[in-house]
């Protein structure tokens, strides 16, 4: 197989202004991406499932990726102007100071495609795509028309990250009911409060049944709800349980 | 009322079979629990594996699995059960036909096992209908469903017909009817039905 780069060439030389950009992978596996802009992104999938060389006909994977916004702290080196008495004599002088500025990158979602290509034998390449933001701009091509195996992948990765996929035949939730709100795989997913009873409960989950008891007082108070009284409408006794 | 057992005993050698009502019709409810042919999860597994020619659930008077909630006396909750597939379940259960058991087999189905905390798993099927029989295991060896289902007929065989304490089938004033959840924006409303299910006390 080529590698990332001769195919980022490929593309480049077959999409104009396709807008691809290597995502390098530091980790030993070294398996680097292609990440796509969404503009383009059709045509650059319909050029890798045609092209002769590449021939990537078969889309293994489709996964999302939750980015929240970044707060990145820099040092950055100002030089200044500041009058000073320096022997009696009032001076502006330049000076260098060492400044810790922060700024907010801001998250994205990210969608993650797996190709193959079953009839040359090679793989995996990685394409990515990215949203505009976590919030209201979060719509991607969807690359089902080139691919139909996506279809119920995106349709996962729209119901667990929110994900919009802009082209999709039939975008609705896969997993999760039509009418839940929620997008549980993203990093700020909080899931019900249903934590009253966890008998051996330890770290993150101990921490949430504790506030959970304290959120609902009555739980610990009430002797009936401690004891269980009145537990099954007339199905008691008789040897219930082994 | 029961007979004098050693009277019994007596009267059988001298080939008179003595029984009461209760006791028979105790009997024939024991050993025909017809199964619902239901599987949620990798339980139903071990569950296939009990009925099959090595464990051989027909023993017990259960071979036959319906595949229809109403001729079901038993259902076994056989794996995680979902908040998505919570709501089914509950309205299975009500569209069976009294008298009706369950049996939970697994961790997922008491409890949520592994998916404990998990947003989508329902933390125990006990939350929403009542359970005659828990067995837990990930997943339990069909030993210990066969187990389950004779502390069943156990339990069967003790119920009185009259009485306070008789099964609900008897009794006019019995609730039969379980509310189905309704699947809400975040979670499951109400997360759990309080006539079935309150808080277990942790003793620490």
């Amino acid at each position: 197989m080529k590698t990332v780069e001769e195919i980022k060439a490929a593309i480049e030389e077959a999409v104009p202004g396709a807008g691809v950009t290597l995502v390098t992978n530091p980790s030993p596996s070294a398996q680097h991406a292609l990440l796509l802009a969404p503009e383009r992104a059709l045509e650059v999938a319909a050029f890798l499932r045609d092209s002769r060389e590449l021939a990537f006909d078969f889309l293994s994977n489709v996964t999302g990726v939750d980015w929240l916004d970044k707060e990145i702290a820099e040092k950055v080196k100002v030089t200044r102007q500041v009058t000073k008495t320096v022997d009696g004599v009032e001076q502006t002088l330049d000076e260098t100071v060492e400044e810790t500025r922060k700024r907010v990158e801001p998250g994205y979602l990210e969608a993650v495609y797996h190709l193959y290509s079953v009839a040359l034998r090679h793989g995996p390449l990685v394409i990515r795509m990215r949203t505009a933001n976590r919030t209201d701009r979060v719509e991607l091509p969807s690359v089902t028309p080139v691919w139909r195996g996506a279809e119920f992948q995106e349709r996962e990765v729209f119901d667990l990250y929110g994900i919009v996929f802009t082209g999709h035949p039939d975008l609705r939730r896969i997993l999760m009911w039509d009418g839940f709100k929620d997008y549980p795989m993203r990093r700020d997913y909080v899931d019900p409060d249903d934590y009253e009873y966890e008998p051996t409960a330890h770290d993150a989950v101990l921490a949430r049944a504790k506030a959970h008891l304290e959120s609902h007082p009555a739980l610990t108070d009430s002797p009936v709800a401690r004891t269980g009284e009145g537990n099954a409408p007339g199905r008691e006794g008789a040897g219930a349980g082994a | 009322m029961a007979v004098d057992t050693e009277l019994k005993i007596e009267l059988g050698k001298q080939g008179v079979f003595v029984t009461t009502i209760e006791e028979l019709y105790n009997w024939g409810r024991r050993s025909s629990v017809w199964p619902m042919q239901f599987g949620l999860a990798c339980c139903a597994i071990e569950m296939i594996a009990t009925t099959m020619a090595r464990y051989d659930l027909a023993r017990f008077g259960a071979e036959v699995f319906r595949p229809s909630p109403r001729q079901a006396d038993l259902m076994i909750i056989s794996g995680t059960v979902t908040k998505k597939m919570a709501p089914q379940v509950v309205r299975l259960y009500n569209q069976m036909a009294e008298p009706k058991y369950v049996i939970a087999m697994g961790a997922c189905a008491i409890s949520g096992g592994p998916f404990k905390q998990g947003y989508n798993v329902l933390k125990g099927i006990d939350r929403y209908i009542p359970v005659d029989v828990h067995i837990p295991g990930c997943p339990p060896r069909p030993e210990a469903l066969i187990q389950a289902f004779m502390t069943l007929q156990k339990k069967i065989d003790a119920q009185s017909l009259t009485g306070a304490d008789r099964p609900r089938h008897l009794d006019a004033e019995a609730q039969g009817e379980f509310p189905v959840p309704e699947p809400g924006e975040h979670d499951l409303e109400p997360p759990s039905n309080p006539g079935v299910w309150t808080v277990p006390v942790v003793i620490r």
